[in-house]
């Protein structure tokens, strides 16, 4: 069964320098809140892993914690880009950052191989785009039994997945549902699982076309309510497409950047420690 | 009425959209135009957004592919991978629509980086996200976009998802089962490929006229044989603009 702890021991545990770790939710239930921790504990060298790198990202890179980013679309949805990874690709700053870039096809099937267990995943893609040239992680393949030149995109395995969630029981039994995103495959394709949630009740109540995840998937889940803003979770908090767009003002420039996260990340008042 | 020359590319793309039954929607000016062809040409389309939301009804306009709007109005929700293997790469969409950041004469599209020269990094965007596949799988695919030399290039700096390729035949030595781009909608006018599969103007929105045309595009467009797109009646601008307001 999972571990009921806190945000702040959950991460100490689960999230070491030089990890390969996914924060995944697709635009809905971004484990924000469990991304403001690894910045606070100064974990460095990460290979971050995402579809959509968003926001939580965006502030990981920009305070230094990554040195490799794999991702399918890197932008603030429907605002314009990320600018602290921008910076970050672009620039070096404030550290370089490697980038190993798939289409969204490529990476929910890189972990669908991991969750299965598999060293790759089969996919009709990447046939003609730049996008393979450039990876390591995508090669041609003939199917073997109608001759069909195919992609095969390498299985992403994580040393730790973070997740947020609506619902866990006092056994660390999780529901989430609304936008599945690639949550279940990242958690079965890892070594490791936090999951952050909502509220933590008696008895879950499955509901359909959610996601269960047993306790015995999960390492360790923590109560952190809010944990996915300016991201939402279906029925307990709405995104807040306002701070989308307040993003791309605070982040555009370095200084205003950092002082935004010294402010809000690393010392709000009586953060919750 | 009058209306802008924004409202005239989003008002033609809806137009675009008549006898579609599904469509895969991306997120800014594409979902614009297919919300629009929900309330005027098309009130039974299916739009199906990335984030596995099938049939979404929004009565707003989302900002992001993963908005509530989208999961509370949906026949139904599905997960990232089934949506992209089993709908996508499945052949369940009939039309792909898509925005670009460059764009060259065959309907490539660029959306990851730009070189700029001058020894300076290339400019970084935001990526591939599910453009490569909707490229490659929708039935066909129809492109929104402002048309400027920056944006209809001679060259891309990167192909990030195809369109015709290099010319005639590609897409079959490529195995991609979709027909690719049929039109490319601007706010001057419609493109769609000639026999070459090289895009050619075939329409002007009122008051543009093909040099315009040719002016902002980075090769030496072909013009075709020209019929005027007819402007946007009362109801299409009524119902765009109480969307937007809305939103």
């Amino acid at each position: 069964m999972a571990e009921l702890t806190t945000l702040r021991e959950g991460i100490a545990e689960l999230v070491r320098d030089g990890d390969t770790v996914a924060l995944e939710g697709f635009t809905h239930l971004i484990p924000t809140l469990a991304g403001h921790e690894i910045i606070r504990q100064r974990r460095r060298d990460l290979t971050l892993v995402r579809m959509t790198p968003d926001l939580v990202y965006d502030q990981l890179i920009g305070m230094g914690a990554a040195r490799k980013l794999v991702f399918s679309w890197g932008g603030n949805p429907g605002v314009g880009s990320l600018h602290r990874m921008r910076d970050a690709v672009e620039n070096g700053w404030p550290v370089p950052l490697v980038v190993d870039e798939h289409s969204h096809a490529g990476m929910a099937n890189r972990y669908v191989a991991g969750a299965s267990r598999l060293p790759f995943a089969v996919l009709r893609g990447y046939r003609g785009n730049d996008l393979a040239a450039r990876s390591d992680t995508i090669a041609s393949i003939t199917c073997p039994f109608t001759g069909d030149e195919l992609s095969a995109v390498r299985a992403i395995n994580p040393d730790v997945t973070v997740l947020h969630a609506q619902q866990a029981d006092r056994d660390g039994n999780v529901q989430l549902w609304g936008i599945l995103g690639v949550q279940k495959e990242a958690a079965l394709a890892a070594s490791r699982v936090l999951v952050t949630v909502e509220e933590i009740v008696d008895r879950l109540e499955p509901r359909p076309g959610a996601i269960q995840l047993p306790g015995w998937v999960v390492t360790a889940v923590a109560l952190v309510p809010g944990g996915a803003h300016p991201s939402y979770a279906l029925d307990y908090t709405t995104r807040d497409n306002a701070f989308y767009q307040e993003w791309d003002k605070i982040s555009r420039d370095r200084g205003t950047f950092t002082a935004w996260m010294t402010e809000h990340v690393l010392e709000p008042a009586g953060a919750g420690r | 009425m009058s209306w802008t020359t924004d409202e005239m590319m989003t008002v033609a793309a809806a137009r675009s959209l008549v006898g579609a039954t599904t469509c895969f929607v991306g997120i800014g000016l594409p979902s614009t135009a297919a919300n629009l062809a929900r309330r005027t040409s098309n009130p039974g389309l299916v739009l199906i957004y990335e984030s596995g939301t099938i049939g979404a009804k929004p009565d707003v306009l989302p900002l992001s592919i993963g908005d509530g709007e989208l999961v509370e109005t949906a026949d139904t929700v599905v997960a990232v991978p089934e949506i992209f293997n089993y709908w996508l790469q499945g052949g369940r969409c009939d039309v792909g629509f898509l925005g670009a950041a460059q764009i060259d004469r065959y309907a490539n599209i660029n959306t990851t980086t730009i070189d700029r020269g001058d020894g300076r990094p290339p400019l970084r965007l935001p990526g591939a996200g599910g453009a490569p596949e909707i490229a490659a799988h929708a039935g066909k695919v129809l492109i929104v976009v402002r048309h400027s030399p920056r944006v209809f290039v001679e060259r891309l700096s990167f192909i990030t998802s195809v369109g015709h390729g290099r010319g005639p035949g590609d897409r079959e030595k490529l195995g991609l089962i979709g027909k690719g781009p049929t039109k490319v909608i601007t706010d001057l006018g419609i493109l769609e490929p000639g026999d070459g599969c090289e895009l050619v103007l075939t329409h002007v929105h009122p008051g543009v006229t093909a040099e315009q045309a040719k002016e902002a595009t980075g090769w030496d467009l072909q013009i075709g044989d020209l019929q005027p797109t007819d402007a946007p009646t009362p109801e299409e601008l009524n119902e765009l603009r109480e969307l937007i307001a809305a939103t």
